[in-house]
This record gives C-alpha cells, structure tokens and sequence, in this order.
C-alpha cells in the first residue's frame, strides 16, 4: 500500500507553482508590451520634435537648406500618384452610403435626404478617413519600405557621416508632403465621394438632380469641410511618422523591411481610427 | 579637451597625431539583456599622411571601433581626438552634440564596404550632394569637381548612371570618389575589399594608395582581408577580445606571420601569426581565445 498523501499534495504544489509561473508569464509579456508602447509613442515624439525643429530651422534659418525640391518630388509620389486610387475608392465609397441609406430613408418618406447623409458622412468622415487609409497602404508603406532598404544599405550611415541629418534630409519632405497632399487628396475625396451618391441618386433612386443638389447644399456648413481638412493634415502627419519610425528602425534584412511596411500599415489604421474617434468626441462635445 | 601626446607603443617622439584614441569603451546590450563590452579600454594614434589598418577575426570589435571614430556609436568612456591642419585645438568628438561633430565629420570621408551610394541619385548627384550641402559653390564649379572626382576612380564613363546599374568594384570607386569630394584629410575605408573578386580587389588597393599619395591623406582601413591589409597599410592594428593585441609597422607584421609558430615565444605572437595565416587551429580559436561578443556571433 501506498502512502496516500504525498502524491496528493506533489500534484496541488505543482499546479499552484504552474499557476504563479503563468501569471508571472503574463504579467512579464503584458509589461514587455506596455514598454513597447511607451517607447513607440516615444519614439514617435522625438522624431515630431526633430522635425518640426528641422522644418523650422529650414524655413527660418539662414544657412540651413529646405529642401523644396525633395518635398516636392514626395508630393507627386505621395499624392499625385495615389489620386486615381482614391477616386475609384471614393466613388464607391459615395454609391455605397446612397444605396445603404435608402431604404431606410424610404421607410420614412424621406429619400431625398439621402444627399444630406452622404454629403456629411463623406465630408466629415468618409472622405478624410477613407483617404487616409489608402495611403498608409499607398504611400506609408512604400515610405517605411524605402527607408528600410536605406537603413540596410548603409545609406543612412552615409547620410550622417557625410554631416547630413536624416531627419531634415529625409522625414521632413515625407511628412510635410503626406500631410499638403492628404489634405488636398481629401478636398478631391469629398468631390469624388458626393459625385458618387448624386449619381446613384439619379441613376438608381430616381432623385431629381436639382433636389439633390440643394439638399446637399442645405446640408453642409463650413465646420464640416474644414473638420475634414483639419482630420486629412493629422492624419497625414500620424501616417508618414509611423512610417518614417518604422522605416529607420529596421533591423534584420529583408525580413525587417518586410515586417516595417506592414506594421506601418497596422499601427497607421489602428492610429487613425483611434484619432478619428478622439476628433469625432471632441466635435460632438464643442458642437463643431 | 586634452592634448594628444604620442604614446603609440611603436611610434614614439612624433607629434603629428591626426587621431588619438583614447581607453575607448563601448558596451552593447545582448538579447539576453546582459552588457557585452565590444572594445575595453582601446588606446592608439594615426599619424598624418599613414594608413592604419584595423584587423582582427569578427566580432572582435573593429568595425564598433570604427563606428565609434566616425561618430555613429556613442562610447561609454575615452576619448576619441581629432587634430586636422585648420583645428587650433584636437577635439574631442566623445559627448559632442550633432552640430559639433558634423562639423568634424566635413572634414572626413568614408567608404562604405556596399559603397553606400544613393539609390535615388546618379552617381554624378551622389558626389555632388556633399559638395552641394556643405558649400556655397557655384553649380558649374560643383560639376567640374565631380568630374575631377570621377576621373580620379576612372568612372567618368559611368557618371549618369544609377547605383543600381553599377558593379560592386564600380560601386566601391564611385563610393571612394564621394569620400573624396570635399578634399578630406582623413579617408576611413570599411572593409573596401569585401565582396570583391582579387583583380578588382588589387584595383581598388591601388586606388587606394594612389588617392593617399595624391591627395595626402590619413587613411583608416578595416579589414580583415590580409592580402590586401599588406598591400596598402603602413602600420597595423590587431585587435582581439575588444583589446588591442598588437600594433606594429607592417615589416613588423609580416615578421610575426612568416615566421613559424612553434618558433614564436608569447601566446599573442602565437594568435598573431595564426589570425595572419588563417590557420583553422591554435589559440585563436579555442574557447578561451574568444570573446563573449565572439561567442555570441559563434552561437548566432
């Protein structure tokens, strides 16, 4: 016969020592993420920091180059080059809202306001948040990719040994490009995006043209576009940081570069709906 | 700031110190989290117009070493001086803010062991840039210096094109002519060979020295290409476990290298001559002849 209790109380030890290892393991993993955090978000001020000090200091400074010529190379690979993309997306994006909203509309007798929700929807949300997404695949991610492969190649070496900071050589064009053009881009996503509902209006829903017109006109006030414009210039910037931070902290070859431009893409739309959601509050709460 | 005194111990009573290393430390932190010191307490000068080659198997802590004199890697404690023709003073380039230090790294170029070029430029544009950004001369001016650069490396033929389209040897001599662009008195090369067939590899040591002579330069070379340490250096540096194991002229290298290990006396002359025959046996490579950044690589 055995003994019945020590094999009783091995097991009840080894599970509660399981049990403190497991949340130690989680307490571990959960701190480990919560440095990374603080540290991207970190990260991502010190660069802010540095190039709004670098930005100044070109435009202000006598001696310290701007380099407009980059910038303006990065608007067109920025913004130019996604225009086709963003119009086809905002398009559907106005067919959409109209043929969602309509029988709901109808229900109520009132089809014709239609124009009302798609016009605020795409000029308040749609239209800068929509955009914004496209390029943080666009743009961000090809921004992150080509600083990556730059970190790789010693290029950003180079750069600093050759006394050139990359910051001002390279994130200040990027930034201020991504946010002229993404605020420009949302000005066409707006048009886009309203022309997309008018149509399907016409079209589908049998709405008088004029009608529309007017209640789209009835509808819209100043504070919506200029909401939109003030969303499209945050975005831009939270997108071509992330991919600037991303993109010059590559380590790991070409597995890094990869593993840069999709974490750029993750934490650009995870960033972006979180700071539409705080604008969103902010607007109800103020009435803008 | 301190001065620079001439404490090499091969070189002794010369008071043309170009770069004075200082018991230089640098620390990196392992992926386990523990500190590794890569250099402990590395001291040596390099006198105007030699070229010093810094040797040593990997992860022995040269290229950090270089790292550190060209102002990429911050090091924990020493000094690193630099005393070039206009400065009144060496300065000390260890805790320098950018703006100081940028204007010490004006007065030095580099060749990367990729070239390092621009990707988005042409080779023309790569040399430009520094002659571009750090001087107020005329366009015109900038693009017969390019041309002077390009004639120097023989790549004139080759001035419109994109990095991309160049060979590794092309690369490293349009690389040596954007080092050059802006007449440095002092060239670092990282492992210029590197990646290199030997004709090519031969061709840009004689390019080298070419340069050196004609320009008058200070010259720093990491390598660990032997072949080519012999060829351009005046005097070698060896490091090992993040110290320095010996400095000497190169007669005084290719001593210790031809002559036989069982006739040598001292454990370093022992691990000299085996790094400098490339010997797969003896005391370089046993585990106690390893560092723990040297393990550490072993391991991956």
């Amino acid at each position: 016969m055995t003994d019945p209790g020590p094999p009783a109380q091995a097991p009840a030890a080894g599970r509660a020592v399981r049990l403190v290892e497991a949340v130690g393991r989680s307490v571990k993993d959960r701190l480990a993420n919560a440095r990374q955090t603080i540290a991207f978000a970190g990260g991502m001020a010190a660069l802010l920091g540095e190039g709004s000090r670098w930005l100044w200091r070109g435009l202000f400074v006598p001696g310290i180059k701007f380099r407009r010529q980059a910038a303006a190379a990065q608007m067109v690979r920025v913004g130019v080059r996604s225009i086709p993309i963003i119009l086809l997306v905002q398009v559907f994006i106005g067919i959409i809202l109209a043929l969602q909203m309509a029988p709901t509309l109808t229900d109520y007798g009132q089809l014709e306001r239609v124009a009302d929700v798609v016009g605020i929807a795409v000029f308040r949300e749609l239209g800068p948040l929509i955009s914004a997404i496209v390029l943080s695949g666009f743009a961000g991610a090809s921004i992150a990719a080509e600083l990556g492969t730059m970190v790789e190649g010693e290029e950003i070496k180079a750069l600093r040994a050759h006394a050139l900071n990359p910051v001002q050589f390279l994130v200040v064009p990027r930034v201020l490009a991504t946010v002229l053009m993404l605020t420009g881009l949302t000005v066409i996503a707006d048009l886009v995006g309203t022309f997309g509902g008018f149509l399907t209006s016409v079209l589908v829903l049998d709405i008088d043209p004029r009608v529309y017109i007017d209640y789209t006109q009835a509808a819209l006030k100043n504070r919506d576009f200029l909401t939109g414009l003030v969303k499209a210039a945050v975005f831009g910037m939270l997108i071509s940081l992330i991919a600037c931070r991303e993109g010059l902290t590559v380590t790991g070859g070409a597995e890094g570069v990869g593993r840069a431009t999709t974490q750029t893409v993750v934490k650009s739309i995870v960033a972006l709906i979180g700071t539409d959601c705080l604008f969103t509050a902010t607007f109800y709460v103020f009435g803008w | 700031m301190t001065g620079i005194e001439p404490t090499s111990p091969t070189v002794e009573g010369r008071n043309d110190v170009v770069i004075s290393v200082r018991d230089l430390v640098k620390r990196f932190r392992s992926p386990a989290g523990a500190w590794v010191t890569v250099l402990d307490g590395v001291s040596f000068d390099v006198y105007r117009g030699e070229t010093v080659v810094l040797m040593g198997g990997s992860g022995c802590g040269k290229s950090t070493l270089l790292n550190c004199l060209i102002g990429e890697y911050a090091p924990e404690g020493g000094q690193i001086l630099f005393k070039t023709r206009d400065m009144a003073r060496p300065a000390d380039i260890v805790g320098m803010d950018e703006d100081q230090l940028n204007a010490i790294r004006r007065r030095f170029g580099i060749l990367f062991q990729s070239g390092a070029l621009f990707n988005s430029m042409t080779v023309a544009e790569n040399i430009a840039l520094p002659l571009l950004e750090h001087s107020d001369v005329d366009p015109s001016i900038v693009d017969i210096v390019v041309t002077l650069k390009l004639e120097q490396v023989k790549m004139l033929e080759h001035r419109d094109k994109m990095p991309a389209k160049l060979s590794g040897g092309q690369k490293k001599r349009a690389g040596l002519a954007r080092a050059t662009a802006l007449d440095p008195e002092i060239l670092f090369y990282d492992e210029p060979s590197a990646g290199l067939d030997p004709v090519t590899s031969a061709a840009i040591d004689e390019l080298m020295m070419d340069l050196s002579k004609k320009l008058n330069v200070t010259s720093v070379v990491v390598t660990h290409e032997m072949d080519s340490a012999f060829r351009i250096a005046d005097r070698m540096v060896m490091l090992h476990q993040g110290h320095i194991l010996q400095i000497g002229s190169r007669t005084e290298f290719e001593m210790l290298r031809d002559t036989p290990i069982e006739d040598l006396k001292t454990s370093e002359d022992k691990l000299m001559n085996q790094f400098l025959n490339g010997h797969t046996e003896g005391p370089l490579t046993d585990a106690e002849g390893m560092s723990e950044f040297e393990k550490l690589i072993v391991a991956g």
